[in-house]
C-alpha cells in the first residue's frame, strides 16, 4: 500500500505524459503481482467495490469531525479524498507500522461484509499518513484523478510490452484485474491472453469538429453525409457467445437497456446511436433523458420510452469481418443486411445529399430538434476511410448546428473541483421574469484561465449572501451564454432547461436590466 | 473612568479598520491621513499615507519598497513601548498604542489599542512556530482579540519546517543534475527558507532571483545572518546551476526567466501547498508546506491563551473560525474587511 500511495503522489505531481509513463513503468518493474495489476485497475477505473464507497467514507468522517467544519473544509478543498485525508484524526504518533499490501487491501474489501468493511477501513485510516489516506479513499471513491486517463494507461501498458495500443484495446474488455496474464504477455513470459470466447468491445472511431474555413475546399463527393444524432453513442456486439451493449468508452451498459436487447435477432458488431424509438419514430432528447443513468429501468419506463438504435456503421455482420474495409464497402454491406431486417427497434441512418458547400450549409440549418427529433448537426465521413479507433485526422468530421445565445445575469457562484477548487468557477445564471431573475442554468466552461481569475475576483468582491458552498452575488454581471438547445423542464422554476450551456463572452459593459427574459428563451424551445 | 467596549470606538470603513477617538486606521488599503501598519507585506503596508506608525523594521521595509511614496511622516515604535496617539486630547480621551511581536516576519507586530478602560488587540498576520528571522509571538491579554484566519480550516495542519526542508535536500541528492527552483515570497518566506536550510547544514551558496536580493540585504542589516547568497544575474554560465538551489518569487516560476535554468525541478514553499490542487496550480513538482501563518490548531491555541471574551475574525476563512470560537465559548464574529489578498500574501 505504501508503494501505491507513493505512485499516486508522484503521478499527481508530474505533468508530462512521458514522466508519468516512466513512473508507471518503474512501478510495474518494481512491484510484484498481483499488487501491480490492482494498481493498474485502480488507474484504469476497472476496480469496483460494492461496500467500500463514498457514502461510507462520508459517514465515518462525520463521526469524527464536526459536520459544519467538514462541509466548510470540503467546500474549500473540493475533493472528498483529500478532505478526509486531512480531517481524519491523527493517531498519537506511534512508531511507523507497515501497511498491508495493495492486493490484501483489495481482497479484504472485496470479501468483507458491511460491518467488516467499516472496521477495516477505520483501522487502515488510523494507521496511515495523510498522503496514504488520500490514496486509500481514492480507491473507494473511484476516479483517481491523477492525470492518467483510461486511454493513457492502455498506451502506457502497450509501450511497456512494446505492443500496439490497438491490440491492447481489443483485448482490454475481455480481461480482468489483476491482469496477471496480460502483464506476463507484455513481459514476453506468456502467450497473448485468449479472449475469443468473450463478447468484447471494439474501440470506436471518433470525429473531429469541421473547420468551417475549409468547407469550400471539401470534395463533397468523397464524403458520406448523415445527420448527427443527439443520443448515446453505443456499440452493439452480438456473437454466438452472447450479446452486449457498450458505451463509447467500453462500459457494458446492457443492463440499462433490456428493452433493446431482449429477443434481438442479429449477429455482428454495430456502431450507432441509442435513442428513444417508438414504433419507428425517434423521440426527443427530453424523452431519452428519462433513461439516462437508470441502471434498472422500470417496465413502465421501458414501454413509455422504449430504447432503439440508429445504426450507422458495422465492423462485422453475420461472420463477415468488415474491420479493414472502407466505409463505402461497409455501408453497402450494412444496407444490404438492413433490407432483410424488420425489427421496429432498429433504424438505418440515412445518407443525405449535398452537392455544394451551400447545400451543406442549408442542410445544417435543418438540423434542429424542431423538425427532426434528436438531431444536433451533420456528420461527414470519408467514403474511403477504414474504421480506425480513436480520432484520426480528416476521416470523420462533425458539424454541430449553430448554438443559441442569450444574455443572462450571474446569480450564484460555487467553487470548482480538482484543479479549480480555489476558484469560483461554476456559475448559476438567470433571465428576467417581470422584475425578478429566475435561474435557467449553470455554466462552468467557455472562459479562458485569465477570465476565470477575473470572474473569481468579481464573485469575491460582489458576494451578497452565502448558502453553504454557494455564494449569492450582486445581480449585476451579464454573461453571454451559448447552448445547444432548450427544452421544457418541470424541474426548473423557469420551466426551461438548457443543454451544454457555456459562457461565450463576459459582458462587463452591459447593464443587467438589459439581459434577456424568460419569454425570449422559451421561444427557443425546439 | 467608564468602560467603553471597543465596538463603541472602532468601525470598519471602506479604507479599512478605523479607530475613531485616535482618528487612525490600521493596515488601511487606501491612502489615509494616519495609519498603523502591523507589518511590511503589501496587503497590510501600502504607499501614499500621510502619517505611518510602525516598528523600525517595518518602516525600513516600506522605505525599500515604496521609496518616496512610503509615507509623508513616520513614527518608529519599538515593541513594548506605549505611545499616545492623541496627546492633544484630555487623558480620558487618549488612545495608547503598543506593539508586541507577532512572529510573522521581520518587524511584524500585533497592535494593542487601549482606550476608555478597554484593550483591543489586533493580531495582524502571525504564527506560533519558531522562526529565527523574527521575534516570537507574545501572548497579551485583551478584551477583544482581532485574529487573522488565513488558514482557518481544520484541514490545515502544517508540518515542522525541518521536514519540508529535508524534502528539498533529499531531492537534491536524488536529482543532482536538476536545478531546484523554489518559489518563495520575497519578504519573510525567502529568508526563513534560507535560514532553515542553513540550520540543516546546507552551506553552499544559495542563488537568488533579482527581486529577492534587496530584501535579503535588508534582513542582513537587521542582524539576520543568511550565509552566502549569489544573484542569478551574476552567474556567468547558468548551466552551472544544475544541482543548486535557486530561490525566486512565485510569479517567476513559470515565466521566461526560469527557462535559462538547466533541467529545472520546480518547488514551491507555501502553506497552501498542503492542498494538492493548489500545488498543481503552481505547477510545483515538489510542494513544500511552509507557512508564516498559524495553522488551525495554533489559531485555536492562541484564542484560548489570549482568552479575550470576544473574538473578531478577519483576513481569510472567517466562517469556520467564528463557528469554532463560538463552540469554545467565546463571543465571535466575522469582521468583513476587504482588500486583503486571499491567496498570495502567505
Ligand atoms: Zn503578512
Ligand atoms: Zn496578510
Amino acid at each position: 500500500m505504501e508503494a501505491f500511495s507513493a505512485l499516486l503522489e508522484r503521478l499527481y505531481f508530474t505533468n508530462s505524459k512521458n514522466t508519468k509513463t516512466a513512473v508507471i513503468h518503474e512501478y510495474l518493474r518494481d512491484t510484484p503481482d498481483p499488487d501491480r495489476g490492482w494498481a493498474i485497475a485502480a488507474l484504469a477505473g476497472t476496480l469496483n467495490f460494492d461496500l467500500f464507497k463514498r457514502a461510507l467514507i462520508k459517514s465515518l468522517i462525520l463521526e469524527r469531525a464536526d459536520p459544519v467544519l467538514f462541509e466548510l473544509s470540503y467546500d474549500y478543498v473540493g475533493e472528498m479524498s483529500e478532505t478526509v485525508a486531512h480531517l481524519w484524526p491523527n493517531a498519537a504518533s506511534e512508531k511507523e507500522v507497515s501497511l498491508p499490501s495493495l492486493s490484501e487491501v483489495v481482497n479484504t474489501f472485496k470479501q468483507a461484509d458491511k460491518q467488516q468493511t467499516r472496521d477495516y477501513l477505520v483501522s487502515l485510516l488510523n494507521q496511515m499518513t495523510p498522503a496514504q489516506r488520500w490514496a486509500l479513499v481514492k480507491l473507494g471513491t473511484r476516479g483517481l484523478r491523477v492525470g492518467v486517463s483510461a486511454r493513457l494507461i492502455k498506451r502506457i501498458l502497450a509501450d511497456y510490452g512494446g505492443q500496439d495500443v490497438t491490440v491492447l484495446e481489443q483485448l482490454w474488455h475481455g480481461i480482468e484485474p489483476p491482469y496477471t496474464e496480460l502483464l506476463a504477455w507484455l513481459e514476453g513470459r506468456a502467450e497473448k491472453p485468449d479472449v475469443s470466447d468473450k463478447v468484447t468491445f471494439h474501440p470506436v472511431m471518433l470525429a473531429h469538429p469541421l473547420n468551417e474555413s475549409q468547407l469550400d475546399e471539401l470534395h463533397l463527393n468523397d464524403w458520406q453525409i448523415e445527420w448527427k444524432y443527439d443520443g448515446i453513442r453505443v456499440q452493439l456486439v452480438s456473437t454466438p457467445k452472447g450479446m452486449a451493449l457498450f458505451s463509447r468508452t467500453g462500459d457494458d451498459i446492457s443492463a440499462s437497456f433490456p428493452d433493446l436487447l431482449t429477443d434481438l435477432n442479429i449477429t455482428g458488431v454495430f456502431d450507432g446511436e441509442l435513442l428513444i424509438i417508438n414504433n419507428g419514430v425517434i423521440g426527443t432528447f427530453n424523452d431519452l433523458q428519462q433513461r439516462l443513468n437508470k441502471k434498472k429501468p422500470s417496465k413502465k419506463l421501458q414501454t413509455g420510452s422504449p430504447a432503439g438504435m440508429v445504426i450507422y456503421d458495422a465492423l462485422a455482420i453475420e461472420g463477415d469481418d468488415l474491420s479493414t474495409a472502407t466505409l463505402a464497402t461497409r455501408r453497402q454491406a450494412l444496407e444490404r443486411w438492413f433490407d432483410t431486417q424488420n425489427d421496429q427497434r432498429l433504424l438505418l441512418s440515412n445518407q443525405l445529399k449535398a452537392d455544394s458547400p451551400d447545400a451543406l450549409r442549408q442542410l445544417r440549418t435543418q438540423a434542429t430538434d424542431g423538425d427532426k427529433n434528436a438531431v444536433e448537426g451533420l456528420m461527414l465521413k470519408r467514403r474511403d476511410s477504414v474504421y480506425t479507433p480513436g480520432r484520426p485526422a480528416n476521416q470523420w468530421l462533425k458539424w454541430k448546428r449553430e448554438p443559441f445565445v442569450i444574455d443572462a445575469v450571474m446569480m450564484y457562484a460555487q467553487r470548482g473541483h480538482g484543479k479549480r477548487s480555489s476558484y469560483y468557477s461554476d456559475y448559476t445564471f438567470g433571465v428576467w421574469q417581470e422584475a425578478v431573475l429566475v435561474p435557467v442554468g449553470k455554466a462552468y466552461s467557455g472562459f479562458t484561465d485569465e477570465e476565470l481569475k477575473q470572474l473569481d475576483r468579481w464573485v469575491r468582491q460582489h458576494t451578497v449572501g452565502r448558502f453553504g458552498p454557494v455564494k449569492e452575488v450582486e445581480k449585476a454581471l451579464v454573461l453571454e451564454v451559448a447552448f445547444d438547445s432548450a427544452h421544457s423542464s418541470s424541474r426548473h422554476k423557469s420551466g426551461i432547461a438548457l443543454r451544454f450551456p457555456r459562457i461565450k463572452r463576459i459582458r462587463w459593459d452591459k447593464p443587467a436590466a438589459e439581459a434577456d427574459s424568460v419569454t425570449t428563451v422559451a421561444a427557443l424551445i425546439g | 473612568m467608564t468602560f467603553l467596549h471597543p465596538r463603541e470606538w472602532m468601525e470598519t470603513r471602506p479604507e479599512g479598520l478605523y479607530c475613531k477617538p485616535a482618528d487612525v486606521f490600521i493596515d488601511a488599503h487606501k491612502p489615509v491621513p494616519r495609519v498603523i501598519v502591523t507589518h511590511g507585506h503589501a496587503d497590510h503596508a501600502r504607499p501614499g499615507n500621510q502619517w505611518v506608525y510602525a516598528t523600525p523594521a517595518t518602516l525600513d521595509i516600506m522605505q525599500l519598497r515604496y521609496t518616496d511614496s512610503a509615507w509623508h511622516r513616520s513614527v518608529a515604535l519599538d515593541y513594548h513601548q506605549p505611545l499616545c496617539l492623541n496627546p492633544q486630547c484630555s487623558p480620558k480621551q487618549q488612545v495608547t498604542l503598543t506593539f508586541y511581536p507577532a512572529g510573522h516576519i521581520l518587524g511584524s507586530a500585533q497592535a494593542l489599542l487601549q482606550y476608555a478602560g478597554s484593550r483591543l488587540l489586533i493580531s495582524g498576520d502571525y504564527k506560533r512556530r519558531p522562526d529565527p528571522t523574527c521575534a516570537p509571538f507574545e501572548v497579551t491579554p485583551a478584551d477583544v482579540f482581532i485574529t487573522e484566519a488565513t488558514f482557518g480550516l481544520p484541514v490545515f495542519e502544517h508540518p515542522p519546517i525541518e521536514n519540508e526542508i529535508a524534502k528539498l535536500i533529499n531531492s537534491l541528492a536524488l536529482f543532482p543534475d536538476r536545478c531546484h527552483l523554489v518559489g518563495v515570497y520575497a519578504l519573510g518566506k525567502c529568508q526563513r527558507v534560507i535560514l532553515a536550510l542553513r540550520q540543516l547544514g546546507y552551506d553552499k551558496p544559495i542563488y537568488l532571483h533579482g527581486a529577492l536580493v534587496k530584501m535579503c540585504e535588508l534582513y542582513a542589516k537587521h542582524g539576520i545572518e543568511l550565509g552566502g547568497l549569489i544573484a542569478v544575474n551574476d552567474v556567468e554560465n547558468t548551466q552551472s546551476l544544475a544541482g543548486e538551489i535557486v530561490l525566486a518569487p512565485p510569479s517567476a516560476l513559470n515565466d521566461r526567466w526560469s527557462r535559462k535554468l538547466p533541467n529545472v525541478l520546480t518547488a514551491m514553499a507555501s502553506g497552501w501547498m498542503q492542498i494538492r490542487a493548489r500545488s498543481k496550480q503552481r505547477n510545483a513538482e515538489l510542494p513544500l508546506i511552509i507557512s508564516d501563518h498559524c495553522d488551525w490548531p495554533e489559531l485555536l491555541q492562541t484564542i484560548e491563551q489570549i482568552n479575550a471574551p470576544e473574538v473578531w475574525v478577519t483576513h481569510g476563512r472567517e466562517q469556520a473560525l467564528v463557528y469554532q470560537a463560538q463552540k469554545m465559548g467565546y463571543s465571535a464574529q466575522a469582521l468583513s474587511l476587504i482588500g486583503y489578498e486571499d491567496e498570495d500574501s502567505d
